[in-house]
């Protein structure tokens, strides 16, 4: 590989800039074919009842009505995006576990008349005791929302230990014990989902979907409609923004499928903004509560972590959400010894499950205040702290996890310096504060969702005579650029530049598996993979250049759209003179690259959540202006640092840590969903708050770079990570400018005003949890601590380099 | 009841038949086929289906297309001349300011709008006059970047 990069590094453009900003690109709901009906869902209103009756007939008699189905109709199989949580039905069949919960379906000529029909639709409801809350859903273990799980009304419920943490506790200096509540929120993207559906005269169906993940659609649409897997096209759709929203398989999917079928057309649903609040699968609010032990200087010496998700009312990704909610507490400082108990509980309210960064910005928020109350408590510098007790590089932490290389020290530094932290820490004017946090996350899981041994990621590049380079991928670009990052690695591997490049949509007919865009995987994964790819396909090309040049392959060089003679420039060929040599040569030029992450799950049970082939890192300061009178809290300025192994577009790092940024601002100053007897409190976007550009303060992104050895050309993830230290440290600098702790998220200026108020009456200033369920935790499973061992299979990957 | 219209959109008058209430945002992506304008709820709350009526930012969703006979309507189709881009759409492309691109048509509009009528608009001036367009992907501010790049080069210094 050259030394000099020409594409990697640069903050170039997306390759799909130009039709994004020209309204060129064809979103699912721009779609249009021919004979196209449209769909739509009833709705249960009730959060928990039987279905006693439905009947369609008056809906299915309406003029421009073409079909109408229950679930009836679909064969009775129930489905969920994890095996271990097949709890779903496309439409209900025997009871409704949620309002949103779909019932029948109907296909007409115009969404006007499918809407009036739905209301045609009479169904009779027994209603059942709706358990809205966890405590609700322990307390009441006779009413049951599901008949599976690990209790009564307990989805999962998870022990795991991992050294002694009692002796742990003992030998510190310093015990705390603190409780939070991070409060549920939805993604809010700006597109609803919409999807198309077309089952062809030759039994043969393609569903365009606005989905993250066409391969687990793919694979769910199989079970759910009793159809070969082979006789199914899914083809993501570019998606209007997903955040972890689009990532399971939806009712208005399956039913515009079965729907298509019926009808012999081709069925398009769209969802409305309050059905998208709806079926949501977002953030989960959890309980929690940890335990940690400190050394006099702020190490930590244990900590015991405990975790209670309202799960809402069906699986989804709950299971890996609950063990996410344990898992990377340990890979940003030493933690020596460690325990987590989790459970995850149903409720009758629509079900969460993964938001950006998935399960860990709630342990990550509580984890973060925690150490700044330590802090206090030491007398230590809250940045100094942290700083003096991160993570060691390649080595493995209490839960078997194994970390590559850590850019947080630097990133510690970094905002320390950019912010004037040292100035401004203690001696800003009254009601205004600075708060520092840090984090890490995933870049990629580690394990797939259904255990297998193939690729987590395929890629075939074809090289055609006209020089024009096809990447066939079935990653899902998000808008995060996943696209035009797999351009600009071919291109950096093949010497041309990212508009000689096509990169195909992920379509399951056409392009090799990709898991999906989720867990900040396709730039490590799917990018790994392209380079092999690309690296194959160059062999080829140099081979056949070099029996032209009378040169041998090895020193060949391919740049500037040229294959030439090392440091003899004019002794070459152009690229697409250089593609017919080799397709002369070998024939039709196209190779595959496949990815799987190394394989080092924990050997314990829930020890697949949480591996990652390496990890990111990030700091952020912020600081606040607190108003005491009104109890508004306005961030004024954040610095955040992040490490990202290898920038390879600045340009589109710095947008996703930006975005990040914001939507941690939402998160911990005003959004939630949050429901009242199972309706939405506000399936508005005027009133469901998120930050405008008035509430958006300026970002001050420094990226940090290094070279890790799992990441393509060394890079880690950006899209997630640098959410997380932005809801703690805004706490924190909340902390600093009036002297309260909030313990719970949203910071909203009631709880505000309440804590000051507190404060005045001279108790104790702070907000937040007061008591916790009364659960009884399984028994741990004892596995020794991996702390401080060395790193094992480090950049081996099962499909090689 | 149907009703026929003339709208003129993107410079060129249309005929269409349809529905007395459909909005201006149906009337644009399913009877014309304009479908570079978008819609986030439909009730006026998240700016995403901005077009230009007059040159003034209107959310489609909320107007009727009786009421925009004889006006000049302005989508994401029409801010390019011909194949030249408008400096804003040159702008956030290459700014990354168009994360997923689906607030990106009414935000341009809007952004439009505003430097058409103040030419030397400060960050803040930007903030305010987008602040009913929501944007989940970028935090807003290679979009505050992008708009500032748009307004100096269209006053023609060179950036």
């Amino acid at each position: 590989m050259k030394d000099k990069l020409s594409i990697i590094g640069q903050s170039l453009p997306k390759i799909d800039a130009w039709a994004k900003v020209t309204g060129e690109t064809k979103f699912a709901d721009d779609m249009v074919l021919p004979r196209m009906a449209h769909g739509k869902l009833l709705r249960s209103p009730h959060p928990h009842a039987r279905i006693k009756r439905i009947d369609t007939s008056r809906a299915a008699a309406l003029p421009g009505v073409y079909a109408v189905i229950t679930g009836h109709d679909l064969p009775r199989v129930k489905f969920g995006i994890l095996p271990v949580s097949q709890d779903e039905e496309a439409l209900c069949v025997e009871k409704v576990r949620m309002v949103g919960d779909a019932v029948a379906a109907v296909a007409a000529v115009d969404e006007e008349t499918a809407e009036r029909a739905t209301e045609l639709i009479e169904v009779d409801y027994e209603p059942l005791k709706a358990l809205m809350s966890i405590e609700e859903s322990l307390g009441n273990q006779d009413v049951r929302i599901h008949e599976y799980g690990d209790g009564p009304n307990v989805h999962k419920a998870v022990s795991l230990q991992f050294g002694d943490v009692e002796a742990a506790f003992a030998a510190a200096h310093l015990v705390r014990e603190d409780a939070f509540f991070f409060e549920g929120n939805t993604h809010l993207p700006m597109e609803q989902h919409s999807a198309v559906a077309h089952w062809g005269a030759d039994g043969k169906l393609t569903l365009w979907s606005s989905t993250q993940t066409p391969h687990y659609v793919h694979r769910m649409l199989a079970k759910i409609l009793d159809v070969p897997a082979a006789h199914i096209r899914v083809v993501a759709a570019p998606v209007g923004g997903g955040f972890g929203g689009k990532l399971d398989p939806f009712a208005h999917e399956i039913a515009a499928c079965k729907l298509s079928q019926l009808t012999g057309r081709p069925v398009k649903f769209t969802l409305t903004r309050e059905e998208v609040f709806y079926v949501h699968r977002g953030r989960h609010p959890v309980l929690m509560w940890v335990k940690t032990g400190f050394t006099e200087d702020g190490a930590i010496t244990g900590m015991h972590f405990r975790s209670w998700l309202d799960g809402g009312a069906y699986g989804s990704y709950g299971v890996a959400s609950t063990f996410y909610t344990g898992a990377l507490q340990t890979v940003t400082y030493k933690v020596p010894v460690y325990k987590f108990e989790g459970a995850r509980i149903f409720t009758n309210k629509p079900p969460c499950g993964p938001k950006r960064g998935h399960g860990t910005p709630q342990p990550r928020f509580a984890m973060e205040c925690q150490i700044d109350k330590a802090a206090e408590q030491l007398g230590l510098d809250p940045a100094d702290m942290r700083r003096r007790n991160l993570a060691e590089p390649f080595t493995k932490t209490a839960n078997h996890l194994t970390v590559t290389t850590i850019g947080l020290g630097e990133c510690i530094d970094r905002v320390v310096e950019a912010s004037g932290w040292r100035e401004k820490r203690g001696s800003l004017p009254a009601g205004r504060g600075i708060g520092i946090a840090c984090s890490s996350y995933m870049t990629g899981a580690g394990t797939a969702i259904y255990w297998n041994d193939m690729p987590h990621s395929g890629v075939v590049v074809r090289a055609d005579r006209s020089g024009l380079v096809a990447v066939f991928s079935g990653a899902t670009d998000i808008g995060q650029g996943s696209d035009s990052v797999l351009a600009y690695l071919v291109a950096e591997v093949l010497g041309i530049q990212p508009k000689d490049i096509r990169v195909l949509p992920a379509d399951t007919d056409l392009t090799p598996v990709d898991l999906g865009s989720y867990s900040s995987r396709v730039t490590i994964m799917a990018g790994n993979a392209a380079i092999q790819a690309a690296t194959r396909l160059r062999e080829k090309i140099f081979e056949a250049v070099a029996r032209k040049l009378e040169a041998t392959p090895d020193r060949l060089v391919a740049s500037d759209r040229r294959v030439f003679v090392e440091g003899e420039e004019d002794k070459g060929v152009s690229f697409p003179e250089a593609v017919v040599l080799a397709e002369s040569m070998h024939g039709v030029l196209a190779f595959p690259g496949s990815y799987a992450p190394p394989k080092r799950a924990g050997k314990y049970k829930g020890g697949g959540v949480g591996p990652s082939p390496c990890y990111s890192y990030s700091a952020c300061v912020v600081e606040v202006q607190v108003d005491a009178e009104t109890g508004d809290v306005k961030p004024t300025e954040i610095w955040i640092a992040h490490d990202i192994g290898r920038a390879l577009n600045p340009l589109l790092v710095e947008g996703q840590v930006e975005g990040s940024v914001y939507m941690g601002l939402g998160e911990v100053l005003m959004e939630e969903q949050v429901f009242r007897k199972g309706v939405h409190k506000i399936p508005s976007m005027l009133e469901y708050k998120s930050p405008t550009t008035l509430e958006t303060p300026e970002i001050h992104t420094i990226l940090v770079e290094g070279d890790d050895p799992e990441g393509p050309f060394g890079a880690k993830e950006a899209g997630q990570g640098p959410l997380l230290p932005v809801i703690p440290a805004v706490t924190n600098a909340v902390f600093d400018a009036v002297g309260i702790r909030i313990d719970e998220t949203p910071i909203t200026p009631d709880k505000v005003l309440k804590a000051l108020e507190l404060k005045r009456q001279g108790k104790a200033p702070r907000l937040g949890p007061e008591k916790l369920p009364l659960f009884r935790f399984p028994a741990p499973r004892a596995v020794e601590s991996a702390f401080g061992q060395p790193a094992e299979n480090v950049a081996v990957r099962p499909f090689g380099k | 009841m149907k009703t026929q219209l003339a709208l003129t959109v993107n410079g060129e008058t249309l005929d269409v038949i349809v529905p007395v209430h459909k909005t201006l945002l149906e009337v644009l992506r399913e009877d014309l086929n304009l479908t570079g304008t978008k819609h986030g709820c439909e009730l006026g709350e998240c700016g995403t289906c901005t077009v230009l009526v007059d040159g003034e930012p209107v959310l489609s969703c909320l107007a009727l297309p009786v009421e925009c006979q004889g006006r000049q309507i302005k989508t994401v189709e029409g801010m390019a001349d011909g194949g030249r881009l408008h400096p804003l759409q040159q702008a956030f492309a290459e700014l990354g300011a168009a994360q997923c691109g689906y607030c990106t048509p009414g935000i341009l509009l809007t952004a439009e709008a505003l430097l058409d009528e103040h030419p030397t608009p400060t960050r803040d001036d930007v903030r305010v006059a987008l602040a009913g367009n929501l944007c989940r992907c970028t935090g807003y501010t290679k979009i505050l970047d992008a708009v500032e790049l748009a307004a100096l080069r269209m006053r023609g210094v060179s950036a």
